[in-house]
């Protein structure tokens, strides 16, 4: 599965390069265990419950034309598929101790989650703007360039101006929600949408979802950091 | 005991982040569509499912994949390890680290070869290119575009250098490349960078990057452990732009070469 090339390498460098044993390896066992079993439920309850009912609602909304609640369903799916991922819960948490670790914010227990809820949803609510603007990119035929480019300048721009202890976490962001959940759902719902729509190729607009989902979370966090590390 | 109470906390929390996505799937079934939920039997069954396996995940994160991301960069980078047992070590030598460049990059390599995503994104390049997209060409190339970019994030968080230069970088060579790769890669290029960064991969490359920064003399995590996922997923649109060049270069080389046969033949 996903670990064992990561378990060939560790143990190929355990061995010969550093030539110790693992520190704390049962409890690092134990873990790999609850990662696999839990990873393999997961993607199996995502294939049977939540994408088969994902990908006709989004059929379903795509055929019913009304704009509205087409927008709408494209936010809530960016949103909420972004608040059950789990690479962003783990990034989020590890940035909030960091933070702690660094003063940045207050170490009790509470100030740390609402960091790293803050965070989530600062990307979740991104994600959802993005699959937003996807979509109302797909319905008008913007051409994808100059959308990301002056995206990814907006970035730049912004940049000097956002606190040094965020900018690693936002650009970080936009990997990091391109992920289990969130890509298969909006893949579909772009794929779905450029098949409908006359002139629209579904190869390249399904993908222009994902494109702009990982670009408007950078922006997102580094205004996040600006409010609160200032 | 105490896994058992862990595990009541993390499933709570865990309740609570996939519930939006079930509220949502039900407000839009009943209010919009106005439609029973189809087979809904297999759906519950379902997100029982989703809802135990991220609370597993989650305990197991913090069991399995931080440490050993964290225990990694420590052991590669202690002095100890690196200039011998006793050594005053203060400044931190970019050439010194050798071994975590390497380390980086065959995790980058060996998760990247191995991601599911990637195999599906290769086989549907594959078909659509009706063949001149090689399907373990393109998951090689992939590979070797993560391997690069996780090994020069290491090198960035070990030298301390500022993370924009080299995104910044990064994208105008994205850019430049664009406008002369064929048309048909660009789309399969964009994708890549965001097939890359799987669940298993984000948290051990995250934890290799800040366990860098506590280690290495000088650097602080906060400032310098972030970024490797960054890299992870800029490289790769990279190396398949460039394969997309190459292969195209390659085979208008070839049709020029075989018509000049063709000439001198006749």
């Amino acid at each position: 599965m996903d670990l064992l090339p990561i378990v060939v390498v560790i143990v190929f460098f355990q061995v010969f390069v550093i030539k110790q044993p693992l520190p704390a390896l049962a409890d690092i066992l134990f873990g790999c265990v609850l990662v696999v079993v839990g990873l393999s439920l997961f993607v199996q309850g995502l294939e049977t419950g939540l994408f088969p009912i994902g990908e006709t609602l989004a059929d379903a909304l795509a055929r019913k034309g009304s704009v509205f609640w087409l927008l709408l369903f494209s936010f809530g799916l960016g949103f909420t598929t972004t608040i059950a991922e789990p690479s962003l819960i783990a990034v989020a948490d590890k940035s909030a101790d960091i933070a702690a670790a660094s003063n940045l914010i207050d170490p009790a227990p509470e100030s740390l989650s609402s960091y790293s809820s803050g965070l989530r949803l600062t990307v979740a609510v991104s994600v959802g703007m993005a699959v937003v603007i996807g979509v109302f990119r797909i319905l008008k035929g913007i051409p994808i360039h100059y959308l990301i480019i002056g995206g990814y300048c907006c970035v730049m721009a912004m940049t000097p101006f956002a606190p040094k202890e965020i900018i690693g976490i936002a650009y970080d962001a936009g990997g990091v929600t391109t992920s289990t959940v969130t890509v298969p759902l909006v893949t579909a719902l772009g794929v779905g949408l450029a098949t409908i729509i006359r002139g629209r190729n579904p190869l390249v607009d399904g993908f222009g979802l994902i494109a702009f989902a990982s670009l408007l979370p950078m922006m997102f966090v580094m205004g996040y950091g600006m409010i609160i590390f200032n | 005991m105490h896994v058992f109470g862990d595990f009541l906390a993390v499933l709570l929390t865990t309740l609570g982040d996939v519930a939006p996505i079930v509220f949502m799937v039900v407000f839009f079934q009943s209010v919009v569509l106005k439609r029973p939920i189809p087979r809904l039997k297999s759906v519950l069954i379902g997100v029982v499912n989703v809802i135990l396996g991220l609370t597993l995940f989650l305990i197991g994160l913090e069991k399995a994949l931080f440490p050993v991301g964290e225990a990694m960069a420590r052991q590669l980078s202690n002095p100890d390890f690196i200039v011998g047992i006793g050594v005053e070590y203060l400044t931190a030598d970019w050439k010194e680290y050798g071994w975590i460049y390497f380390f980086a990059a065959a995790i980058g390599f060996a998760t990247t070869i191995a991601e599911p995503s990637l195999m599906a994104v290769a086989y549907k390049a594959n078909e659509v290119s009706a063949g001149t997209i090689d399907k373990w060409g393109l998951r090689i190339v992939v590979a070797i575009g993560v391997a690069i970019g996780i090994a020069l994030g290491c090198f960035r968080i070990v030298s301390g250098t500022p993370l924009y230069l080299y995104i910044l970088g990064g994208y105008l060579v994205v850019v430049i490349q664009t406008f002369y790769a064929p048309k048909k890669i660009i789309a399969l290029a964009y994708d890549s960078g965001g097939v890359t960064t799987s669940t298993v991969t984000v948290p051990i490359v995250a934890a290799l990057g800040l366990g860098l920064a506590k280690t290495v003399p000088g650097r602080d995590p906060a400032l310098d452990g972030f970024g490797l996922i960054a890299f992870a997923s800029l490289f790769p649109i990279i190396s398949v732009l460039a394969y997309g060049q190459f292969t195209d270069w390659y085979a208008k080389n070839r049709n020029r070469s075989t018509e000049e046969e063709k000439e001198n033949g006749l």
